[in-house]
């Protein structure tokens, strides 16, 4: 049987994660301190029904995960199942070719997707609805695999497939959107011009 | 062997290593003769690791540490002892 003590021991070195994954569910910084304080009170009150030698960083995130939809889904006003529409796939690979010029301005050692700065990715992933939101969560930054996420969302594997298909198309959507919005993304003719002018 | 809409359509089980492994197999024979899709398979890589790191570096509050602790501290049935006193 586990024993509390050792859970400050073995837990803590999660902290920063949970409470990055709580960021991003939650979306506020106030909420997020809460859910993280919560899941780690739930799991030193339950530790003794942990398995020692199975997955400690798991666990603690279906608490977290659990917490967040126990005590916070239930708040949110706007429907859980939004249309996202239909959203072709490899949507940003396929647009990359109207980036170029923001790519060749990058120096070598830069990657391409440093476009982006990590306050936009962060709300392209804020910016899906819950149900897509939580596996792009799971999977893009916690890595964990399709079975571990269907059982943390008590949804079926193919369930978790689809919303992560769909939830990252939705997301390079997002962030082409804010490169748009950022004058990143010129047209052919829209260079021929600059061109034109002198630019 | 796979064709370029088979194997864009298992991507993103691949780079999820969902895949069993001779499907897993069939994907990289294609890839191996397809510039086309795996140049569409590093970007969609490079994004999932992009994604991982930028959404990583939130810095932990001041304080938070130090109050999750104080949860451990707390004597819940105030019999001197942290914890319940049935383990619970």
């Amino acid at each position: 049987m586990a024993d509390q003590q050792d859970f400050a021991d073995q837990a803590m070195e999660y902290a920063p994660q949970l409470y990055s994954a709580a960021l991003r569910m939650t979306r506020n910084r106030a909420d997020a301190e809460d859910l993280v304080q919560e899941a780690y009170l739930r799991g030193f009150r339950s530790f003794h029904t942990f398995q020692e030698g199975t997955n400690l960083r798991a666990w603690l995130f279906r608490i977290l995960t659990n917490a967040y939809i126990n005590k916070y889904r239930a708040k949110q006003r706007r429907p859980q199942e939004s249309d996202l529409g239909e959203i072709e796939d490899l949507y940003l690979y396929r647009r990359l070719g109207s980036m170029e010029t923001a790519a060749a301005s990058m120096s070598a050692e830069e990657q391409f997707l440093d476009v982006f700065t990590d306050d936009e990715v962060k709300q392209a992933l804020e910016e899906l609805p819950d149900n897509f939101r939580l596996p792009v969560i799971l999977a893009d930054v916690e890595g964990f695999s399709y079975k571990e996420i269907a059982e943390m969302l008590e949804i079926p594997i193919g369930t978790v497939m689809s919303r992560l298909h769909r939830g990252r198309k939705a997301m390079q959507r997002a962030l082409y959107e804010y490169a748009e919005a950022r004058g990143l993304t010129r047209t052919f003719d829209e260079k021929q011009v600059d061109v034109a002018n002198g630019d | 062997m796979a064709n370029c809409k088979e194997t864009i359509r298992e991507l993103d089980a691949f780079l999820d290593g969902e895949l069993p492994s001779d499907v897993r197999t069939h994907i990289h024979e294609h890839l191996d003769e397809c510039v086309d899709c795996l140049q569409a398979f590093d970007f969609q890589a490079e994004l999932k690791q992009a994604i991982r790191r930028k959404c990583s570096t939130d810095d932990l509050p001041a304080g938070l540490l130090g109050r999750i602790e104080m949860c451990f501290d707390a004597d819940f049935d105030d019999d001197g002892t942290i914890g319940h006193a049935d383990g619970a």
